[in-house]
């Protein structure tokens, strides 16, 4: 379990977290959604104590983070995969780790081979592979057995097969019963792995919402209808009962009326069409007009795409 | 892959051992001898204390019967054999920085504090270990440097010393514990810079600066340079003292003294900056 509550975090000027208080529940997989520069990574951060809140607090389990015994028992935490010293090898990164907190060199082979690193163990970590960086910073996270894992975009530089295990462990450890917040900028990866999601922008608290209930409440299926007859049609759907705007060169875009009931009102008068798709506002849509307002660089293409 | 089966026993946790100071202590050790930079080092600090205290030994006995009845009086064989010291308190406080200065220019800072968010017990920890390291390293190329130097000064003909005359093994000891001293000065101000690059020209200039302090008007220069940090604690590795200045142990506590002082920031700065 992760609270904060009223986080503020400001660097000058800058407010990087500007009062957010949200729960990370345990059992679920918690998606941490916002663009580039919202402010994830700086309250991870705050939550592990590496940063001091303006004002504000972050727990984990009740406790502030730096009153935690044995933290990485309590929490375990991918940040930066590459933030390793290169020339150690992987078995060494990770036994440095686990020595501090008193947990045993048996669980750093556990987590090694946990991780899929085992041949890699004597490996310098400084010639290691993203995906393979990301693997170690998860075995690393894993070292204690923590009740508590947040992953900061931990997808980012996988492979194909990497990223399908990612998932996969994310899933098994909330299954677990344990509380892990994932980080992304990333909506289509959210929906694919968390079961609740927090979305903030500018450091700002925009959503705190099951992903089932952000899908039905932003995505909205619609008809793309293309025919030379557009006006007479568009008169029809409405008095069907459909909303009807017009699209891009004279195309109609309907909405409350599946494909199959445009194609028959159409055929009902005899209107030819040209084109007839079932359309359906993408996630990443649907994530972006959400956070249109508070991305810190919205570049004229995303406004075009939108 | 199976995830669940090292994982079994979930949430509860493996049984909580309270950590100790001796677990950072073990954690640091590790991550100090797996450091590339450690090994390099340590031979370079044998090579330059030993190889070129015997080469200054052998050059200053040469140039010995030229020299003037005063200065041949004057003569210290002890510290002459340890003249290497200057170079190389620059080797061993640069291994002092990189313990602290990794950790930032790598980033596993982070990682670091979050296994130990206690920073005070992450310091102490560091300073344990290369304090330790430094400390055993010091006196022996200490006494390396003296063993292979009077035999390069009697092959000259000059005077020499023996451990049992009086003041040279403090001599020799106070060297490598100047060594160790200015070792543990290196950390604190990786510490308290973070960057390799700034911590280290710090390291450099400091006992650079009293060459030019007596340039400076009036006596100010020179009562300054009796209690720089570096020409005090120096104090200590003089047999046949001439030129005056702090006597041996209140010299080398002067030094002490002043890392004392840097420590306190480094921990200051430590405790509330964010990582």
């Amino acid at each position: 379990m992760i609270e904060t509550t009223h986080l503020t975090k400001r660097y000058g000027p800058t407010t990087a977290v500007d009062d957010l208080t949200f729960e990370v529940r345990p059992g679920l997989v918690t998606g941490f959604l916002g663009p580039n520069g919202a402010g994830k990574s700086t309250t991870m951060r705050l939550i592990l104590g590496l940063d001091a809140p303006t004002s504000g607090s972050a727990r984990v389990g009740g406790r502030r983070y730096t009153d935690l015994p044995a933290p990485m028992r309590h929490v375990g935490a991918l940040l930066d995969a590459r933030a390793v010293y290169g020339g150690r090898t992987a078995y060494q990164h990770l036994l440095c780790l686990a020595r501090s907190n008193g947990i045993p060199r048996s669980r750093v082979s556990e987590v090694l081979g946990l991780a899929g690193l085992e041949a890699a163990a004597d490996r310098q970590v400084g010639g290691f592979s993203l995906g393979m960086s990301q693997r170690l910073g998860i075995a690393a996270a894993l070292l204690g057995d923590p009740a508590v894992l947040m992953f900061d975009e931990p997808v980012n530089g996988l492979d194909p097969e990497g990223i399908v295990w990612i998932r996969s462990l994310i899933r098994d450890l909330a299954a677990e019963g344990r509380t892990v917040l994932v980080s992304s900028h990333l909506m289509s990866e959210m929906a694919l792995t968390a079961d609740h999601l927090i979305i903030i922008g500018r450091g700002r608290l925009i959503a705190d919402t099951g992903v089932d209930a952000f899908l039905r409440a932003h995505t909205e299926q619609s008809v793309l209808v293309r025919t030379e007859r557009g006006a007479e049609l568009a008169a029809l759907l409405v008095e069907a009962g459909a909303s009807v705007r017009t699209g891009t060169e004279g195309a109609l875009v309907v909405s409350g009326m599946d494909s199959a009931a445009v194609g028959l009102v159409a055929a009902g008068r005899s209107i030819p069409l040209i084109e007839l798709t079932p359309q359906r506002t993408s996630l990443e849509e649907a994530f972006m007009s959400l956070t249109r307002d508070s991305a810190e660089f919205s570049s004229a293409r995303t406004e075009e795409l939108v | 892959m199976s995830a669940d089966i090292a994982l079994a026993p979930p949430p509860a946790g493996a049984p909580e051992r309270r950590p100790t100071l001796a677990d950072v202590v073990r954690s640091e050790w590790t991550k100090f001898h797996t450091m590339r930079s450690t090994r390099f080092v340590v031979v370079a600090v044998v090579v330059a204390m030993v190889g070129l205290g015997a080469v200054i030994s052998a050059g200053t006995a040469r140039g010995f019967v030229r020299l003037t009845p005063e200065e041949q009086a004057a003569f210290d064989p002890t510290l002459v054999s340890l003249r290497a010291y200057f170079p190389v308190q620059w080797l061993f406080g640069v291994l002092g920085v990189l313990v602290m200065t990794v950790e930032y220019s790598t980033g596993m800072i982070r990682s670091t504090l979050a296994a130990v968010p206690r920073r005070g017990r992450l310091l102490a920890a560091k300073a344990l270990v290369y304090g330790v390291v430094a400390a055993v390293l010091g006196q022996a190329v200490a006494f390396g440097a003296f063993l292979v130097g009077q035999p390069m000064l009697a092959g000259q003909g000059a005077p020499t010393a023996a451990l049992g005359d009086p003041g040279v093994t403090r001599a020799v000891c106070g060297a490598g514990l100047y060594l160790a001293a200015i070792g543990l000065l290196g950390l604190a101000l990786g510490t308290l810079v973070r960057a390799t690059v700034g911590a280290f020209a710090i390291l450099v200039a400091l006992p650079l600066l009293p060459t030019v302090l007596p340039l400076l008007p009036g006596g100010i220069g020179d009562a300054v340079a009796e209690y720089w940090p570096t020409v005090a604690g120096e104090r200590v590795m003089f047999v046949v003292d001439t030129d005056g200045g702090l006597p041996p142990w209140p010299g080398m506590a002067v030094l002490l003294g002043f890392v004392a002082l840097v420590y306190v920031a480094a921990y200051t700065a430590l405790r509330v900056r964010d990582a």
